[in-house]
């Protein structure tokens, strides 16, 4: 449900402030520590975060499309690894249960996940099926009223503080996606075990690990969604996943700009501020643009899908405009920022390394772009209707 | 006891106000606006005065335009209960504000007013005391700390060198200072809750009240600008300037 006209700005202006007042002072000791802490995770419960996304007959906020990226361009003013607390809740952990769960599973899962009592991850990634995600070998075999579950996932974002992993696994002899089926899995089953963080090149604070599944025992109702239909369910959170991450890489760009502005205005060389210095004040003007546009592109992209349109490519559009463009736009506010752009304390390499990721994690830059061309191939038009 | 909490408007802490080229005031237009931070301060009291279950009901009341609203519903999502929404575009002075509350206070019947201590937009730091001199209540301000029984209330206040004890009869009035609370964020459920509370719409002649402003501005100018400082070689070259150029050796 939108939120009416005098409550959004109130929302917004919240967000605004938790992430300027207790965010954002404490980017640097999550990155030295790599943790986030309780009390902000606690902060953020109270604040409702968690359930952003999750309808609120369960007790979350429902927010539409647009007014969950309006969010997130605020949210994502702070170091990503801050919004990576919530992101699973928000999108990935939550929207399979959302769509496809039974009344039962959904009144089983869904307040804990609004609250934030319940932190949930998402696992398809292994070593051998990444970009070719059908490929996953995870297998989930039938055995009396349950399923048996064996296998391996890799980068499995909070896997080391979730209470319920969504599993695909592979139920049948069917090739591919048709084989694959979506499990809710709780944590601290029998045979499931969690490996430490890995060590990575951004966003320190939140963690990745990899999962495995040792004749790990789930009852039938686990099964999330029909036999053999997982694919489809993970495939259907991914086109509101993109555009949850476009949306990101528009907070992250506008914060990163903002930045680099403030450096421009008052570092002086040949006496005057840099900004006065034109080729300085083209990267910025480039920088806005590109920011600009990709926010124009989400928020468009946004408005279509809650009037019920379907946007696969205007999704995928936009998570590969954005996300490359954050990555323009970091890089050159490295290079405004010059010497002090490549050393830490001024927090800028960490914002270069910490957006490096939104091209490769939700589907690579280049299965994006076959995303797109697919949809070409089958609707050379894309929808300017909205 | 139900606990009436006035709040305005005014311009956000964190924007750097620019005057007018008329000097006529500061420039509006555009500017981000939110709840004055103490009367945030004051809102936080209540609520945790209610959670304590100190108190049974939060009133709180705005005098100002119709975007002042938007500062109610922040109120009523910090845990307030309904409000009351005095609509005028006018400037109001502190003494209109005052009548106007008084008028409120007369009609509601609260068992206290917690006031922010002043406004950060014109640092009047009056109405609060005019209030209390309107309806002959006893007042307490600059609070720091604030404890409350049935028939009274023990307000610690942060005077010049200390801190000063007070206990007063209720009905009374408390103004707020920086370190009474830290106030919450509203939360974002409650923020969508908020909308369903209710606001009465009020215009001051409801009170009999007449807002025309009985002081004229004749000119608002920034403050100077800071000038820049000067580096000495030696410490007796600071000594000799601190005695013959500034004078204060
Ligand atoms: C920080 C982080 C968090 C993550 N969180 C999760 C999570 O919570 N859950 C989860 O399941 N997974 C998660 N992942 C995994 C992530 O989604 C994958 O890493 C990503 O999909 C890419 O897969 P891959 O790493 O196997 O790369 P590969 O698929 O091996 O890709 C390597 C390169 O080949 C290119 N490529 C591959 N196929 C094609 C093709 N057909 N045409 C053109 N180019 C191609 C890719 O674009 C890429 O450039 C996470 C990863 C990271 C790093």
């Amino acid at each position: 449900m939108p939120l009416d006209a005098e409550t959004r700005p109130i929302f917004l202006d919240t967000l605004r402030r938790f992430v300027a007042e207790t965010l954002i002072p404490l980017e640097r000791q999550v990155a030295e520590t790599d943790e986030v802490p309780e009390a902000v995770w606690a902060q953020m419960r109270e604040l409702g975060l968690f359930g952003l996304t999750v309808p609120e007959a369960h007790g979350g906020m429902g927010l539409c499309m647009e007014d969950e990226v309006r969010a997130v361009f605020e949210l994502a003013r702070a170091s990503p690894a801050f919004r990576s607390v919530v992101g699973t809740n928000l999108g990935i952990g939550s929207q399979g249960l959302v769509m496809f769960g039974t009344p039962l599973q959904q009144a089983r899962w869904l307040s804990g996940i609004a609250s934030g009592a319940i932190v949930t991850a998402f696992a398809l990634t292994e070593a051998e099926a990444g970009s070719d995600s059908a490929a996953v070998t995870t297998r989930a075999r039938r055995e009396g009223a349950g399923w048996v579950l064996n296998g391996a996932k890799r980068y499995i974002t909070n896997a080391d503080r979730a209470h319920l992993f969504t599993v695909m696994a592979r139920t049948g002899e069917a090739p591919g996606a048709r084989g694959i089926s979506a499990f809710l899995v709780p944590a601290g089953l029998p045979g499931l075990q969690i490996g430490p963080p890995e060590r990575k090149m951004g966003q320190q604070g939140a963690h990745i690990c990899e999962v495995w599944f040792d004749d790990v025992l789930v009852p039938d109702d686990a099964l999330l969604g029909a036999e053999g239909a997982g694919f489809r369910v993970a495939m259907a959170t991914l086109e509101k996943g993109r555009l949850h991450i476009a949306a990101l890489c528009v907070g992250a760009a506008s914060r990163i700009l903002e930045e680099a502005v403030a450096w421009a205005r008052t570092r002086i060389q040949f006496g005057r501020p840099i900004i006065e210095h034109q080729l300085v004040a083209g990267m910025l003007a480039e920088s806005q643009a590109e920011l600009l546009a990709g926010r124009a592109m989400v928020l468009e992209a946004a408005r279509a899908r809650d009037a019920g349109a379907p946007i696969p490519l205007e999704a995928s559009a936009a998570k590969l405009f954005c996300s490359e463009m954050v990555g323009r736009v970091a890089d050159r506010a490295v290079q405004v920022f010059g010497g002090a752009g490549y050393v830490a304390d001024t927090g800028i390499e960490r914002w270069y390394r910490d957006v490096r990721i939104f091209r490769i994690y939700e589907g690579t830059s280049e299965i994006q772009k076959l995303v797109i061309a697919r949809e070409l191939a089958r609707a050379p038009q894309p929808s300017f209707n909205s | 006891m139900k606990v009436l909490v006035p709040v305005k408007r005014v311009i956000d802490y964190q924007v750097k106000v620019r005057v007018k080229p008329d000097q006529t005031g500061v420039d509006l237009a555009n500017v981000k606006m939110s709840m004055n931070p103490f009367c945030e301060i004051a809102v936080e009291e209540a609520v945790r005065l209610k959670e304590k279950n100190a108190a049974t009901e939060i009133v709180v009341v705005s005098i100002g335009p119709q975007a002042a609203q938007e500062t109610l519903r922040t109120a009523l999502a910090m845990g307030a209960d309904r409000g009351i929404h005095i609509v005028t575009d006018d400037i109001v002075e502190p003494l209109a504000v005052a009548k106007l509350l008084k008028g409120v206070v007369e009609a509601e019947q609260p068992g206290l007013v917690i006031l922010g201590k002043q406004a950060i937009d014109d640092d009047s730091n009056q109405t609060g005391q005019m209030l209390a001199a309107l309806l002959g209540w006893p007042q307490a301000t600059f609070a720091s700390k604030v404890e409350l029984a049935p028939d009274a209330a023990t307000v610690t206040r942060e005077v010049d060198g200390g801190l000063q004890t007070l206990r007063l009869a209720l009905p009374a009035i408390v103004t707020t200072d920086l370190r009474l609370n830290e106030p919450r964020y509203a939360s974002l459920p409650n923020i969508m809750k908020a909308k369903k509370k209710e606001i009465a719409a009020k215009a001051p002649a409801d009170f009999g009240v007449s807002t025309a402003p009985r002081l004229k501005v004749v000119k608002v100018t920034e403050p100077p600008k800071r000038q820049a400082g000067i580096k000495v070689k030696s410490v007796q070259e600071l000594v000799d300037k601190l005695k013959n150029e500034a004078g204060v050796l």
